[in-house]
């Protein structure tokens, strides 16, 4: 082994190194923002307050009230929806060969938005309380979505173009369904929708955000199992069939789990936009493009983004919280016009 | 491996692209497919590589081979990924790349890179290089995986002269010393007359001849198959050498 070879590989561990720690940065700002984002509410509370109480050494009922009844479910709530998006933005893009493909862009978050909207419109007939009548509903329809788009995929190849075409093909679908339920509901219901289709932490529960969490952990060992099969997609299809990925199954299971993936968060929190497309982008461009890296460091991000949003969400009108659905829009569309005035770069 | 095709045929949609192409290539040979634009050369290569579908049978040593020992290069099609050199020829690996990557896996991707003469890019990202260093970092990238056969669709066209003399001379060492069945697409005629033990020359999707580069590479094949009057004259090494004169059809 000569010399010059040895530094290839010891470039490489470095690299590999060095994204670690941004991950771990990140992460770390991450913990900082969700202790924010416990401390942030009409009665501010100081970290210190926060931390004790969260340990279980506050001694204060009320405090504890605060922390662990109404602001630790949402704040954590942010967190695992956030890392979600994020996870299934970074795929999404990964098996569509497409920078501006997130779950909205095949229908998933528009089959929720249905799926929500009719719990509402039906509301009292159902037989489940409205609390999870309408994330389960959400998440059935977001699954009838995704199994509308994988059918035609696996009928026909799940090419990138085919796949995004019957996304496409499926969003409309539901959002004229949307727009029918709309039409005709009441305007109570209706004024329930829209605001459902903003995007709320508020509905979180610890019951829910464990929910969310434990999809999560169901959905990442996979998507980690597959991560160089993943990332030799991003070769081409020719290339990635040479050297042994099955593209079209590995293009179907990975986006059935991560349309499940964002189901489950979408269900309990609304449409958020932007988030699943944001993080990866910032995450592709620190870390580069191995999945190995790229997954943690979206899921990373995407927490990071909307536990932020959320505490901007409470400071920005004082006394009301704020559609965090609307906020990270806002952050995104900035965003958005960034990239698509430098695509060439970051694709 | 000792390949034998009989009757391939592709076609896409209504357009056939390759019909009834039957043809061997040996173990430490280097077989050059030649012919025109859209003669259907590269599909040819894709159905041998097994990621094209196809009527008639492939066979390698006798059996459908295992994909593992066919090394695969499609043109150039990776120029905006976000993965460094050295991560592109990693995934020749795909076989045995585990999350936490083996040191069986690094030395490998980094002796093709070294043996290409590639090492100094392993750092740099893809999408920051020159069409020709990235064709040689994918060219290390199949190299990598061990393969027992070669199929290359033009591996050189975006390597200036020298480039083109090593990696062809490196292809052809590597094919004798190690066994090799490499099958390249060239579209320089003279790079295959000097470099291939044998030729194939393709014509509207069939085969319209294939044998030792002086029997092939003959005005009255390359005429028709290329529209274009040549002059064939020997080199000092005896190699053929083709000079196109004119097009046949202005």
């Amino acid at each position: 082994m000569s010399a010059e070879a040895g530094t290839a590989i010891a470039a490489w561990r470095r690299a590999n190194a060095r994204r670690t720690i941004l991950v771990g940065v990140t992460g770390i700002l991450l913990v900082a923002s969700f202790a924010v984002d416990v401390a942030t509410g009409p009665a501010m509370l100081s970290i210190q307050a926060v931390l004790r109480s969260l340990l279980g050494i506050g001694g204060d009922p009320m405090l504890d009230a605060i922390v662990r009844t109404l602001r630790l479910p949402i704040a954590l709530m942010a967190v695992v929806v956030g890392a979600a998006l994020g996870i299934s933005g970074a795929v999404m893009q990964t098996i569509l060969n497409n920078p501006l493909a997130s779950s909205y862009t095949l229908g998933i978050s528009a089959g929720a938005g249905f799926g929500a909207a009719l719990a509402i419109t039906i509301g009292a007939a159902l037989p489940v309380p409205e609390a999870w009548a309408i994330p389960l509903a959400a998440f059935a329809f977001a699954a009838i979505a995704c199994a509308l788009v994988g059918s035609v995929g696996r009928m026909r190849g799940a090419t990138p173009e085919l796949l995004v075409l019957a996304g496409i093909a499926c969003l409309f679908l539901f959002q004229a369904l949307l727009s029918l339920l709309q039409f005709l509901a009441s305007p109570e219901a209706l004024q329930q929708i829209v605001f459902w289709l903003f995007g709320s932490l508020l509905r979180a529960s610890m019951g829910k955000v464990g929910i969310v969490a434990l999809v999560l952990c169901i959905a990442v060992p996979p998507l980690l199992a597959d991560a160089w099969r993943l990332t030799a997609l991003k070769l081409g299809d020719d290339r990635a069939k040479a050297l042994g990925v099955r593209v079209d199954r590995l293009r179907l299971r990975a986006f059935v789990i991560v349309s499940l993936l964002t189901g489950a968060a979408v269900a309990f929190v609304g449409t958020i936009g932007f988030i699943g497309l944001v993080a990866p982008h910032i995450a592709r461009m620190l870390v580069g493009e191995d999945q190995r890296h790229l997954l943690p460091a979206s899921a990373v991000f995407g927490a990071l983004l909307l536990s932020a949003a959320s505490v901007v969400s409470k400071l920005i009108m004082p006394g009301t919280v704020f559609p965090i659905g609307i906020i990270t829009a806002l952050i995104g569309v900035p965003f958005f016009g960034w990239l698509i005035l430098s695509t060439g770069r970051v694709r | 491996m000792m390949l034998e095709g009989r009757h391939i045929g592709v076609r896409y949609g209504a357009h056939v692209a390759v019909e009834d192409v039957s043809m061997t290539a040996q173990p430490g040979e280097v077989l050059a497919l030649l012919g025109a634009n859209g003669s259907g050369k590269s599909s040819l290569l894709r159905a041998l590589a097994q990621v094209q579908a196809y009527s008639g049978t492939i066979t390698w040593d006798g059996a459908a081979a295992p994909t593992g020992s066919v090394g695969y290069m499609p043109q150039d099609n990776a120029a905006r990924v976000a993965l460094t050199a050295f991560e592109v020829v990693l995934l020749g690996r795909m076989r045995s790349l585990a999350l936490r990557v083996g040191s069986r896996d690094l030395q490998a991707a980094q002796s093709a890179m070294e043996e290409i003469g590639v090492a100094d890019l392993a750092p740099r990202r893809i999408g920051e290089l020159s069409g020709g260093q990235r064709q040689m970092v994918l060219m290390a990238q199949v190299l990598a995986a061990g393969p027992r056969v070669l199929l290359l669709d033009e591996p050189t066209s975006a390597l200036d002269i020298a480039h083109q003399l090593h990696v062809l001379d490196l292809l052809r060492t590597a094919t004798r010393q190690r066994g090799l069945t490499t099958i390249a697409v060239l579209h320089d005629l003279n790079a295959a007359a000097r470099f291939a033990d044998r030729v194939a020359l393709m014509h509207r999707g069939r085969l319209v001849g294939i044998g030792a580069p002086d029997a092939i590479l003959r005005s009255t094949l390359l005429q028709p198959a290329f529209d274009v009057h040549v002059a064939v004259d020997h080199g000092s090494d005896g190699h053929p050498v083709v000079l196109p004169l004119r097009a046949v059809r202005p």
